[in-house]
């Protein structure tokens, strides 16, 4: 079963993709990773990369921040290659992910400074100082990153990412480790700051409910293969579905029967 | 050419913010250095009440050994425990997809292990002073400077390799970082002459640089100059042994970004 969906409305220069993969493919041994990915996000649109553990979504993030060579298939990152051209990329893209550190031995500060001096920040303590008071963690940052907790690291780690005003974002569970007051508010500013920038995001979650809050299009990925993508109520309407998680769960408990 | 300063600057920054608060972390740096010269310093010191001038001659000898063994083992650690440092605090994927190229990064753990091994020369030579009246200056003379930077050289390729095998096996061959400068040491001649070694260990102590300087401090203490040649030779292999390290780093990484070892790094 395979759902194509319309795009959202968008005008043309935003449409000019950040993102491209066609037939993206990666094995480790005989594991098929990702099985012929194709997906496309653009300017000022967030994209949902949805599927249950193991299915290929880091592997497909991997790929795009050239950390990882796909086995076959294309990946364009700002028309680029990020296995090749990775430098050109790097600064204009950025990533967080609830499984990635900064050094907890360096205060707060100290890892901010050093982020925005490797990605060349102009006037950066004013930048810092700004994100530091929108994630409200300004009385943090003569604090050492180690001594922080789940929640503030996460913040932290998102003001990492925001710190080069990336083109191009990718949040890799970015909420995991909030408590929901908390998650709710990282949420309405990224939304915020992703609309105000024009940003292009490729978001992972297992929460489903913030999926739906937070993506404009969004593509499950299963054992590699792509299973649907399209507009989150596109999505439930085809799958008779009133959220995502019931989604979710038919996708996965219906493994091999419900893929293309 | 700025921004590659800038990048550089900013990662000597990230590794010297480590020693501003932790005192353990910077004693270490002189810690073991000093007292293995503290323990061999009074048995030779001991040895040479013993005994004539030949056994003196052999006391200066070690020490200097000492202080110049530890250049080389610091500069090596120097790059590859600053690599290690970012799997530990599962930071390296930030700098990996960072605008931070590898090369800049080797030149910052440089530069910070330059910084390392300035402060314990000074202050291993100052402890020399004090306890065994051995100043290494006066030895040595101008010839410290050329001894010492074909040992940092070594030290720095040594460390690439290392830092190489980490990036593509992490934290399976950490010890390997600990274990490898000592894979050369009884080849080196760095506490006893070359022709102590069977002719057959000879060969391959002739093609470290190390040994060469190590040859070269002895004869620079016995004859007051250092033969021209010990230094070129050291510096002829220094620079193949650079060039090789950096091919099998760069074979390492691709291999590590090959296998989707990368992306990995510090979460096993």
């Amino acid at each position: 079963m395979w759902h194509n969906f319309r795009m959202p409305s968008k005008s043309r220069a935003e449409h000019e993709p950040l993102v491209v993969t066609k037939n993206l493919c990666r094995t480790y041994g005989r594991i098929r990773a990702l099985q012929n990915l194709n997906l496309s996000l653009r300017r000022g649109e967030i994209l949902g990369l949805l599927g249950p553990n193991g299915a290929g979504k880091t592997t497909a993030i991997h790929i795009l921040l050239g950390l990882l060579a796909a086995t076959s298939g294309e990946a364009s990152v700002l028309g680029l290659s990020p296995f090749k051209e990775r430098h050109q990329i790097a600064k204009r893209v950025n990533f967080s992910s609830a499984y990635v550190q900064l050094p907890s031995n360096l205060k707060v500060m100290e890892n901010l400074t050093l982020y925005a001096k490797l990605y060349g920040v102009p006037n950066s303590p004013s930048k810092i100082q700004e994100l530091l008071e929108l994630f409200e963690i300004t009385h943090l940052r003569n604090r050492i990153t180690g001594s922080l907790s789940a929640g503030e690291k996460t913040r932290l780690g998102l003001i990492k990412c925001l710190l080069n005003d990336p083109l191009l974002l990718l949040l890799d569970e970015p909420t995991v480790s909030l408590d929901p007051e908390m998650a709710d508010t990282v949420r309405k500013i990224l939304k915020r700051i992703q609309r105000e920038r024009n940003m292009g995001i490729l978001y992972t979650s297992h929460n489903m409910p913030e999926v739906q809050e937070m993506c404009d299009r969004i593509l499950f990925i299963h054992q590699g293969r792509t299973i649907t993508e399209g507009l989150p109520g596109d999505i439930l309407k085809a799958f008779e579905s009133q959220t995502l998680e019931q989604v979710f769960i038919k996708i996965v408990r219906s493994g091999d029967l419900i893929s293309p | 050419m700025m921004d590659s300063l800038s990048r550089i600057n900013a990662m000597f920054f990230r590794y010297a913010c480590l020693h501003k608060r932790s005192l353990p972390r910077t004693l270490e740096i002189v810690f073991w250095p000093v007292m293995e010269l503290l323990v061999w310093g009074f048995v030779t010191l001991y040895l040479q009440r013993l005994s004539d001038s030949v056994v003196f001659q052999a006391v200066v000898f070690l020490i200097n050994a000492m202080i110049f063994w530890d250049i080389l083992y610091r500069s090596q650690q120097g790059v590859s425990i600053s690599f290690v440092e970012d799997i530990w605090t599962q930071n390296i994927v930030n700098l990996l997809i960072s605008p931070l190229r590898i090369s800049e990064w080797i030149i910052a753990t440089f530069l910070y292990g330059l910084t390392k091994i300035i402060v314990i020369t000074s202050v291993l030579s100052g402890i020399a002073f004090t306890f065994y009246q051995f100043n290494l200056i006066e030895k040595l003379g101008l010839y410290l400077i050329p001894l010492m930077a074909n040992l940092l050289l070594f030290g720095w390729a040594l460390g690439i390799v290392t830092a190489g095998l980490v990036i593509r096996w992490g934290h399976a061959v950490e010890a390997l970082i600990w274990g490898i400068p000592f894979l050369i040491q009884p080849f080196s001649a760095i506490f006893y002459p070359l022709s102590t070694l069977p002719p057959a260990l000879q060969l391959i102590s002739k093609l470290l640089p190390s040994t060469y300087v190590f040859e070269g401090m002895r004869f620079v203490i016995q004859n007051r100059r250092l033969p021209l040649e010990y230094f070129l030779i050291a510096l002829g292999l220094n620079t193949v042994y650079f060039v090789l390290a950096g091919l099998f780093f760069n074979q390492m990484y691709h291999g590590a970004r090959a296998s989707g070892r990368l992306g990995k790094l510090g979460m096993d």
